[in-house]
């Protein structure tokens, strides 16, 4: 019976997490809220969240655009359908990597740094004494870096979209010499502003949403040691990526899909 | 001075995605702030193939349109075709006529006008007489197949 006791307590522990995590978040909303007055908070963490990331985001979206290119380009000439690679290329970026990936990346990038700081920040009872002096940490420490991150998130993945399609042109045109009108045109014919644009960018900003509330939620519980504080940044990685791409399989059944 | 370099780096951050995606809706979707100004209208077709809506209605291999909705006629069961035309270009003639058109072999299927000799314009809601239905590969290939095999019977005949 042991085991079946064992189990019990797994459904427990993750049941009372998951309540935790939703009431966190509606304290950190509440908290977003009432931060937004004091809106130089908010910039200085745009500043550690979005700048910082921008340059990882904007290399890799090049490769990434660069890849896109040669690896369309190779199938696409074996039917002569090469004129197609703008539209290949732009689909591909604007409703799934482009948001997806930059996603991932901010996950690493930012998500991992926000909880070892939050985390850290409750090591050394820097929270403690907030809440001792009477300022609520929801809306000093986590409601301007919610904002923060889900202001962040639809520029960044826009960025590597925008970035990632110059480089298809990069690869298309420069070295296969795809007609570069034939290239934008077919881009422009097949990509629907409503359909895939403004899908890609609802969706970035609910990857935003999940990546930030992760990083603060696990930052917020870590363990205040140095060994919990870096088993909550491996957590917030692996927990938010793996998130990203479960709600991002979701959320193109529902847009594309037709559901 | 700190404050300021960051809220410069904040600034130029936000500048640079507001920019991405002006890029997104202009450069790469192209749908935003061209179809401003048009008129509609209809032309029925006994076989629309595989014409999709928002594809391209072009007069001469230029776009001038785009179709807006395709349906079926409940009264005669023909395909319903209405498209979105520029008002830059308001001196159709009102004997135009339709066809479906595929560019290259097997490329994306669009909607060509022939312009008429008539000295009034189409104007909103009016419907094109003259129509041609799309050609349809598999009819063409039947059809081929058909009088091949009639034309061998006629030789095994005359043998």
């Amino acid at each position: 019976m042991d085991w079946v006791a064992n189990l019990g307590q797994q459904v427990i522990r993750s049941v009372s997490r998951m309540g935790a995590a939703a009431l966190f978040f509606l304290q950190a909303v509440v908290g977003a809220v009432k931060c937004l007055p004091r809106f130089h908070l908010v910039i200085q963490q745009l500043y550690s969240i979005g700048v910082l990331t921008m340059l990882i985001i904007l290399v890799s979206g090049l490769f990434v655009g660069m890849v896109l290119g040669l690896q369309g380009y190779y199938q696409l000439v074996n039917f002569s359908a090469e004129s197609s690679l703008g539209l290949v290329v732009a689909l591909f970026l604007v409703r799934e990597l482009g948001p997806v990936l930059s996603a991932l990346l901010f996950a690493g990038r930012a998500g991992s740094a926000l909880t070892a700081e939050i985390g850290l920040m409750k090591a050394t009872e820097q929270i403690s004494a907030m809440e001792m002096m009477a300022v609520d940490p929801m809306q000093r420490v986590i409601g301007p870096r919610l904002i923060a991150g889900i202001i962040a998130m639809p520029l960044l993945a826009a960025m590597m979209s925008a970035v990632g399609v110059i480089g298809g042109y990069l690869i298309g045109h420069v070295q296969f010499g795809v007609d570069s009108g034939v290239y934008w045109s077919s881009m422009q014919s097949g990509v629907d502003l409503y359909d895939d644009i403004l899908n890609g960018v609802i969706k970035s900003v609910v990857f935003g949403f999940i990546v930030t509330w992760v990083a603060l939620f696990e930052g917020y519980n870590a363990t205040p040691t140095s060994e919990g504080v870096s088993r909550a940044t491996t957590r917030t990685v692996v927990t938010s990526s793996l998130a990203v791409l479960g709600v991002d399989f979701i959320l193109t059944a529902l847009m594309f899909g037709g559901l | 001075m700190q404050s300021r370099t960051i809220e410069t780096w904040v600034g130029i951050f936000m500048l640079l995605g507001i920019a991405a995606l002006a890029v997104l809706a202009f450069k790469v979707s192209g749908s935003a702030g061209t179809d401003g100004n048009v008129y509609r209208i209809a032309a029925r077709f006994e076989n629309v193939g595989g014409l999709n809506e928002k594809a391209p209605v072009m007069i001469g291999g230029v776009r001038v349109g785009r179709v807006a909705r395709i349906s079926m006629d409940k009264e005669d069961y023909s395909a319903v075709v209405e498209m979105d035309i520029e008002q830059k270009y308001d001196n159709l003639p009102s004997d135009s006529g339709a066809s479906i058109l595929t560019s290259g072999l097997l490329g994306a299927q669009f909607v060509g006008l022939d312009p008429g000799a008539e000295d009034m314009f189409l104007e909103h809601g009016d419907e094109l007489e003259i129509t041609q239905s799309a050609i349809q590969l598999e009819t063409l290939i039947s059809q081929f197949m058909f009088s091949q095999g009639s034309s061998r019977d006629n030789t095994d005949k005359a043998e």
